[in-house]
Parts: C-alpha cells; sequence; structure tokens
C-alpha cells in the first residue's frame, strides 16, 4: 500500500481545496495556509484569509506542536475504525489554528503539551492525531 | 421613534402538542396537521386562514411538504434548517413579515418520530468529501454528544463549575416534569442519580443529556386585528433575536460563549426588558451544562457564575427563575427539535393554563433555542401577557 494517490478527493476523503493538504499528509507533513498579507495561519482552507480578507495564501509546515484546549473521552461506539474508550480533543497548534484531532494517550488534561503523530489508514492518507509531549510514539 | 415592531403588535394566538413520546398511530404530515387544527381553533382561525408557512425537518424541501399536506398556498414560506432552534428563528421572521404586511396568519409546525423510527445519526457521514467527513468523522466524534462534551469540558476547566452543578439542571428539570402529566419521565430524580448514570463521553453522563422522544407541535403568530377572535388569550411577541456561529467545533474560538449572547441581547433590546424581568425561563436544554451557558449569555448571572446559580435550587419548582417547567428536552420531551415546545410552554405558562405546574403571576417567559452542534444556532423569543 502507498499512502499517495493521484487525488484522494477522488476517493471521496477530500475535496479541491483541501487536497494539497491531505497530499502533504501522505507525506506525514501537517500543513496550514498562511496569509501572504497579514501573515495569519488558518484551516481548514479557504481562498481567503478570514483575518485581513486577502486572497493571497501560501501553505505552510507546522512544528507539530501544540496544547489541549478540551478534550473528552468517548465512551460509547461511534465508528467501527476507533473502539472505546478514546480520547477525542481540540488541540491548538502553536501556529494558531485549532484541530479536531485524538490524543493516542490514555489519559490527557486539558492544557497538556503535545506533539504531532500520524495514524496510518487503510487506502486513505494518514490522519494526523497527537501524543503526549515527551511520551514515546 | 417607536419600532415598527412595537406599532404592529404580533401575538401567538394559538399553541398545540402534537402526540407526544411513542407515536405508533400516526405519520409526522397527520401529526403536524392535527396539531394546526388545534392550534389554530385556539386563535379563532382555520387551515383557510393560513396564508404563511415555517417548518424544518418536514422534508427536503419542507414547507412544499407539508403545504401540500394541508391544502396551502402560502404567501410568504420558509423552511430555513436551524436545527432545533428552528421555530424560535421562525417566531422572529413570522413578526417581521407580519409587520411588514408581508403576511397575516403565519403556521409554525413540527414533529418527528425520531424515537419509533430509530433513526438518529451517531456520525457526520464519511468520505462524501464534505468538511465534516474529512476533519470530523476520522476521529470518532459522537454527533452530537461529543461536540457538546468538548464544550462542557472546556467550561469546566475554566470555570470551575462541578458535576454536581450539571446534575441540579437535571434535577430541576425533572421536578418539573413530576407536575406535568405528559412528561416522558416523571420519577423522583437526586443529584446522586444523576452522577451514578454512566458516562457517555466525559463529562457527560447519560442523564445530562436529553431524551430521545417522539413529539412536535404548532403555533399560530398573527396581528392583534387577526386575533381578535382567539378562543384563548394571546400573549404578545415582545422580542425576538438571533444568530449563528460555526458549524465544525474547531471552528468556534470560546467553547464556553453560545450564539445565545447575541440573540438574547437582540431579542432583550426590543422587548425593552432584562434579565431580571423574567418569570419562565424555557432554555433548549438538550445538555445540562448547556442551560449554565444559557443563563450566563442572557444576562441572568456573570460569566462562569451559572453553576452557584443554580446550586441554589433556583431553576425548580418555587425557585427564583422557574425554568423548563415543562420538565424541558431533559425530562418531559424531546423530538429532535425541541424549539417549538418551548414556545408552547411559554405561553401555557403566560395564559395561566399550565395547571400544577403554573408560575404564580407570570408575566414575561423567554423561550431560548439553540440548534446544530455545540451552540451552532441561537434564538431568544421574548413572550408577555399583555
Amino acid at each position: 500500500m502507498t499512502d499517495k494517490t493521484s487525488s484522494f478527493s477522488d476517493l471521496g476523503a477530500a475535496d479541491p481545496t483541501t487536497e494539497p493538504f491531505w497530499q502533504a499528509c501522505a507525506e506525514r507533513r501537517l500543513i496550514v495556509q498562511r496569509c501572504t498579507a497579514c501573515g495569519a495561519r488558518q484551516f481548514y482552507p479557504r481562498p481567503f484569509c478570514l483575518a485581513c480578507e486577502s486572497g493571497s495564501l501560501d501553505w505552510v509546515e507546522v512544528e507539530g506542536f501544540g496544547t489541549i484546549y478540551s478534550l473528552t473521552t468517548v465512551r460509547i461506539p461511534v465508528s467501527d475504525e476507533l473502539v472505546p474508550p478514546y480520547l477525542l480533543a481540540l488541540v491548538d497548534l502553536d501556529e494558531g489554528p485549532r484541530l479536531l484531532t485524538n490524543i493516542e494517550a490514555s489519559t490527557a488534561e486539558i492544557g497538556d503539551r503535545v506533539t504531532l503523530a500520524w495514524r496510518a489508514r487503510d487506502g486513505l492518507p494518514p490522519l494526523p492525531v497527537f501524543r503526549l509531549a515527551g511520551s514515546r510514539s | 421613534m417607536p419600532h415598527a415592531l412595537t406599532t404592529s403588535p404580533v401575538y401567538i394566538a394559538g399553541v398545540a402538542e402534537t402526540a407526544l413520546g411513542k407515536v405508533l398511530d400516526q405519520s409526522e404530515f397527520s401529526m403536524v396537521a392535527l396539531a394546526a387544527r388545534e392550534a389554530l381553533a385556539e386563535a379563532g382561525l382555520g387551515l383557510r386562514d393560513v396564508d404563511a408557512l415555517f417548518t424544518n425537518y418536514m422534508g427536503e424541501e419542507g414547507s412544499v411538504q407539508l403545504g401540500e399536506y394541508l391544502g396551502l398556498a402560502p404567501r410568504y414560506a420558509e423552511s430555513s434548517d436551524m436545527g432545533g432552534a428552528s421555530f424560535e428563528f421562525f417566531v422572529h421572521h413570522a413578526m417581521a413579515a407580519i409587520a411588514a404586511g408581508r403576511c397575516e396568519v403565519a403556521l409554525i409546525g413540527y414533529a418527528s418520530r425520531q424515537r419509533t423510527r430509530r433513526n438518529r445519526k451517531k456520525a457526520a457521514p464519511a468520505l462524501d468529501g464534505s468538511l465534516s467527513a474529512q476533519f470530523e468523522t476520522p476521529y470518532g466524534i459522537h454527533f452530537p454528544i461529543g461536540h457538546y462534551a468538548l464544550s462542557a469540558a472546556r467550561y469546566m476547566h475554566q470555570y470551575g463549575a462541578t458535576l454536581e452543578h450539571l446534575a441540579e439542571v437535571a434535577v430541576a428539570a425533572r421536578q418539573w416534569a413530576a407536575l406535568n402529566p405528559k412528561a416522558w419521565v416523571r420519577d423522583p430524580l437526586s443529584i446522586a442519580d444523576v452522577m451514578a448514570s454512566p458516562m457517555l463521553c466525559d463529562p457527560l453522563r447519560k442523564l445530562d443529556c436529553c431524551l430521545i422522544t417522539d413529539g412536535g407541535g404548532a403555533i399560530v403568530v398573527t396581528s392583534r386585528d387577526r386575533a381578535r377572535d382567539a378562543a384563548k388569550r394571546p400573549i404578545r411577541v415582545l422580542g425576538a433575536g438571533e444568530s449563528h456561529v460555526q458549524w465544525h467545533v474547531a471552528q468556534c474560538p470560546d467553547l464556553t460563549v453560545t450564539p445565545g449572547r447575541a440573540s438574547g441581547r437582540d431579542a432583550f433590546a426590543m422587548a425593552g426588558i432584562s434579565a431580571c424581568d423574567v418569570d419562565v425561563f424555557e432554555p433548549y436544554d438538550n445538555f445540562t451544562h448547556a442551560v449554565l451557558l444559557y443563563l450566563e449569555d442572557l444576562g441572568f448571572c456573570g460569566k462562569g457564575e451559572a453553576g452557584a446559580f443554580v446550586a441554589e435550587g433556583r431553576l425548580r419548582p418555587g425557585g427564583s427563575l422557574p425554568s423548563m417547567t415543562s420538565g424541558g428536552g431533559l425530562s418531559y420531551c424531546h423530538p429532535g427539535a425541541l424549539g417549538i415546545l418551548l414556545l408552547v410552554e411559554a405561553v401555557r405558562q403566560l395564559r395561566g393554563e399550565a395547571l400544577d405546574r403554573q408560575v404564580p403571576g407570570a408575566e414575561i417567559a423567554v423561550a431560548h433555542g439553540t440548534g446544530g452542534l455545540a451552540f451552532s444556532t441561537a434564538s431568544t423569543v421574548v413572550l408577555a401577557r399583555d
């Protein structure tokens, strides 16, 4: 299996505006949009800057560090892919954008520092998830 | 200069519930039809008088499908999806349309058999190319308990609210339900019972979450002139407001604040009231902590103070802010979209016809709806007996 296909949009796993994001994930790089006018970072991608309304944006890779803004332990079955209990979190990247993600740990707290990790998916680009900073991947 | 909506007063002239709980002998459309006839009879009107129709979740072009069923060809119609708060939005829109002369008799209707049909979704779609499928579904977020749990966890972390504070909301709702023969659950409930119920998504336990029942209702909004033959006292729509914010939970900058702050500000300003004037509060109690956020956002207490505010029993029967007086979504009925039943109960309280659960001397009531995923939408309606 290869992480990279010609178009994740064809699989319904991306749309034309998010294709660059998922192609980067296929290379295990996490990228967000940066406004070339005001420097704001934003995620998910849009064809304009939410902060200054400029239409000029590019993509930048983030360092992969963040802080847990909120956290819940899901104890009821939701999908076939994830077996409860598991940690569902909102992580604020140091660069600014907030992501919904999973924390790959049995427990964590709001305010904990986390680092980027990757969860492989069958036939789809790996998914950005996080683990507690200082823990081993 | 007087506001157009104060010089052309608008009233709710009829309300009705559909069959509630578990409905095996009706369809959603027949439920709305029966409730509409009952509400119109209260207003002294019939279906032939209806020239505006508002509904949500009654089909892909909801007002068209419901309109056909009822034999209507409205000149003003809407089936916007504002989630469970749609019906408060509809009162706001109907109020403006009637005051502007675009229609005279607005019917708002809704019914669901989500309990009988067992058709609630647990998750957003997978692999349909939507933003939800890309950025929410893969992480296993329960729809909507996961979204609300992230809000509750952050709120408790930031302001020190406790699980007991959340449980008090469920207990207050149950005490009201015990006074309402139509409530789905009426057994006594203690803080300890709530705390002992199974954890679903921390910190939300089973009894922090609303019911899943069948139900719905109908409401007639009209002018003072068209309400002159009403069989029951028409209730004035004194003010209304609305707002909506994020859909995806990660797009919300502050999960401890809801769009109710904006809808409440606008509704109270139009009504010329403040929180201290409210006699009865009908909040959209889909989750216990949600009620705490509304209390703060509407100005009943300061930010972060709602836990202590409810802990004194203020929301219970006999409390200083009677709230969820039907038993609410937590104990009376939650048909997927609760907002219409908040309006029905508020009107009954202001008419003085709420029987054992009547709040003595109630003159001003607030129905506050929310919808979407963890406070996406909000609409506030201020009602008054005049």
